[in-house]
């Protein structure tokens, strides 16, 4: 039953991407958004406010060359110098680690931003639920924020408490969405919200003769639940859009948006880039405004 | 902008809700609380273009508010929040 | 007259016997997943060690997570009432009674008498319970009773930030990984914890004398840390601190009866 492989759990696709229809040649101001996250780093590169390259990586222990990695990666068939860039900005959880940038925005800022562009002016509500965070935020019809909240506190509602939830189980982290909807009927949810006493909760229910894809449905539903209830905080207006690496178990997302009673708005744009992306955008309109680098 | 600063873990909610809209930053709040859980800055690091000074929670206090405000907040014969009180704009507000 | 009083915990459970307000007999099980069969155990057990038979009992009084699994019981007594009795019977002078349990954390203020006035209670989040310390010396690879002594060993104070206990394991293995000492990450953790508890009792003031009941008042590096994040001299632990909810609610049993 022992796992033989938890390494493997938490395998990210690493990736990137260049817009074929862009010269950075051209352009006349390039910003760049590096978000450094618990999980994963990404880098955007814009040309005068349009998506030109990214890269989407694991995060290393070491956040400033996370961020270098991420940028390397994000220029390597660009052709682009670095010197090329104007402005570059830092956000995520170790935005004050990222040696290249110009200055720090919060990552609450930036994703709202972000969001914005990549699922147009009518998103209202993101949510976003990451290795070790919770974000919930509402934003006006420019991508500014109105009302947010954000939970690093407690590993319940996060990807990490899934995360030690799936490695009890030995189920790979990818198969967990899937699994917990082969069931017979929806269980009852773990009514422990503490990771560490609903651990203990599953350890009982699989002694009483529970399955292990009912005790993971059990979980998916508690875990749908108590996000549900953290973003009623700040309050659900359409459009809704959820990013971060959540966003891939619809094991909670079905159980989520069957309790918000919405559907997700959809994109094929890579949504962990989303804080990235509102990163190099205020630094397109930081550089606009003339307060960009002083050179 | 209603930012809402805490977390919510097993045993409850604590949130600090700080309204940027109605903050000047002052600062009276900074003087009157006694667990130092709040900083005036020159601007909203939640938006990058408001330029003016508002009141913040210090980010490494925002992990720890339950017992941060613990004192204020005794089981019964609670007083009214020092932060609270001190405010002439009613910016703040606490979820528990 | 033989009264009993179980503790039905979410860790252990616990039974005492007293003969006229003395104990003469204790059992102590692990509580597991199976509450009835514990309950029944650890009565055989305490009455092996009162060496008495359970015809010889008059009444039974039950508290903790678990008491409505006490279907023998005469009284049920809230685990708050419980510990005051308990402090009240253990130190006279008590005024502030802190109990750190396995899934629980409370404070209570009670009078010269042992009556309640004031209570706060952390429950639902390890955070602010024993779990905590056990998640914790799981990560270090460390066995439960060595974690307490080895606080002991450091006069280091390294911050610890993770408030949760899955974010708190993942520093641990960070700093083990930094190649600090066990003993100094042992000491961060139990500073972190008592803070936690220290706020708790903040909650209520912090009146002299102090006791602490519940199993980790054996933990010695809890309990030096707990005293520095109080900054006084004294924590008053009384015998068997792990019995001491179990005691209080056959005290309140036998005041009633």
């Amino acid at each position: 039953m022992a796992g033989e492989n938890t390494q493997e759990y938490w395998r990210w696709t690493e990736s990137h991407w260049k817009n074929p229809d862009i010269r950075w040649e051209d352009a006349k101001i390039v910003t760049v958004g590096i978000d450094v996250g618990s999980v994963s780093s990404q880098a955007v590169v814009m040309t005068d406010g349009h998506l030109y390259a990214y890269s989407n990586m694991r995060t290393g222990s070491d956040s400033p060359e996370s961020a270098r990695n991420a940028l390397n990666f994000g220029l390597e068939e660009t052709n682009m110098p670095e010197s090329r860039i104007d402005y570059c900005i830092g956000t995520g959880y170790g935005r004050v680690n990222v040696p290249m940038a110009d200055r720090s925005i919060t990552e609450i800022a930036c994703h709202a931003r972000g969001a914005h562009f990549i699922y147009g002016p009518e998103v209202r509500t993101v949510l976003d639920v990451g290795g070790q965070d919770c974000k919930a935020i509402r934003c006006d019809e420019k991508g500014k924020v109105v009302n947010f909240l954000m939970n690093d506190k407690c590993a319940a509602g996060t990807g990490r408490g899934m995360e030690v939830f799936a490695d009890l189980l030995s189920v790979p982290i990818i198969d967990v969405g899937e699994r917990s909807f082969q069931v017979k009927e929806e269980p009852e949810s773990v009514s422990s919200t503490c990771v560490v006493y609903a651990k203990t909760e599953a350890t009982g229910l699989l002694r009483k003769g529970w399955q292990v894809n009912e005790v993971l449905a059990a979980y998916c539903s508690a875990m749908a639940h108590r996000i549900f209830t953290l973003i009623e905080r700040i309050g659900i207006e359409k459009e809704f859009a959820i990013t971060g690496g959540l966003a891939k178990n619809r094991g909670v997302i079905e159980r989520l948006m069957k309790e918000i009673g919405l559907e997700p708005m959809r994109t094929d744009w890579d949504t962990q880039i989303a804080g990235a992306v509102g990163a190099a955008l205020f630094g397109y309109a930081l550089v606009q405004k003339g307060k960009g680098r002083k050179k | 902008m209603i930012a809402n600063y805490g977390y919510r873990d097993g045993s409850g909610d604590y949130f600090i809700t700080i309204d940027t809209d109605k903050c000047d930053g002052c600062g009276r709040c900074v003087q009157a609380c006694p667990g130092d859980i709040f900083q005036v800055v020159d601007e909203d690091p939640n938006d990058p273009f408001r330029e003016e000074p508002l009141v913040i929670i210090v980010s490494d206090k925002r992990k720890k508010l339950k017992y941060e405000c613990g004192p204020c907040k005794p089981p019964t014969n609670r007083p009214p929040l020092p932060c609270v009180k001190a405010c002439p704009q009613d910016v703040i507000s606490h979820s528990w | 007259m033989i009264i009993v009083g179980i503790d039905c915990g979410a860790k252990n459970t616990k039974t005492v016997v007293l003969r006229d307000n003395k104990i003469i007999g204790k059992g102590m099980i692990l509580t597991g997943f199976d509450q009835t069969s514990a309950i029944r155990e650890s009565l055989h057990a305490a009455l092996k060690d009162a060496g008495i038979d359970v015809k010889d009992v008059d009444k039974i009084s039950g508290t903790g997570a678990g008491m409505e699994e006490i279907r023998d019981a005469d009284v049920r007594v809230n685990e708050v009432k419980a510990m005051a009795k308990a402090a009240n019977f253990f130190v006279p002078s008590a005024r502030t009674v802190t109990d750190v349990g396995a899934e629980m954390g409370r404070a209570v203020k009670i009078d010269e008498n042992g009556k309640v006035i004031d209570f706060a209670i952390n429950e639902k989040c390890a955070a602010g319970a024993g779990a905590f310390i056990e998640a914790m010396a799981r990560a270090l690879e460390a066995k439960l009773e060595e974690m307490g002594p080895m606080v002991l060993k450091s006069d280091k104070s390294i911050p610890m930030n993770a408030q949760c206990a899955i974010f708190a394991e993942s520093e641990v293995v960070g700093l083990i990984h930094a190649k600090t000492a066990k003993a100094d990450i042992s000491k961060a953790i139990h500073d972190a914890m008592a803070s936690r508890i220290v706020s708790m009792i903040r909650r209520i003031g912090v009146n002299k004398d102090i006791v602490m009941i519940g199993g980790v008042g054996l933990n010695p590096g809890f309990v030096d840390s707990l005293k520095r994040e109080l900054e006084i001299d004294k924590v008053y632990i009384p015998p068997d601190p792990a019995f001491g909810a179990a005691v209080g609610a056959a005290l309140v049993l036998a005041e009633e009866t």
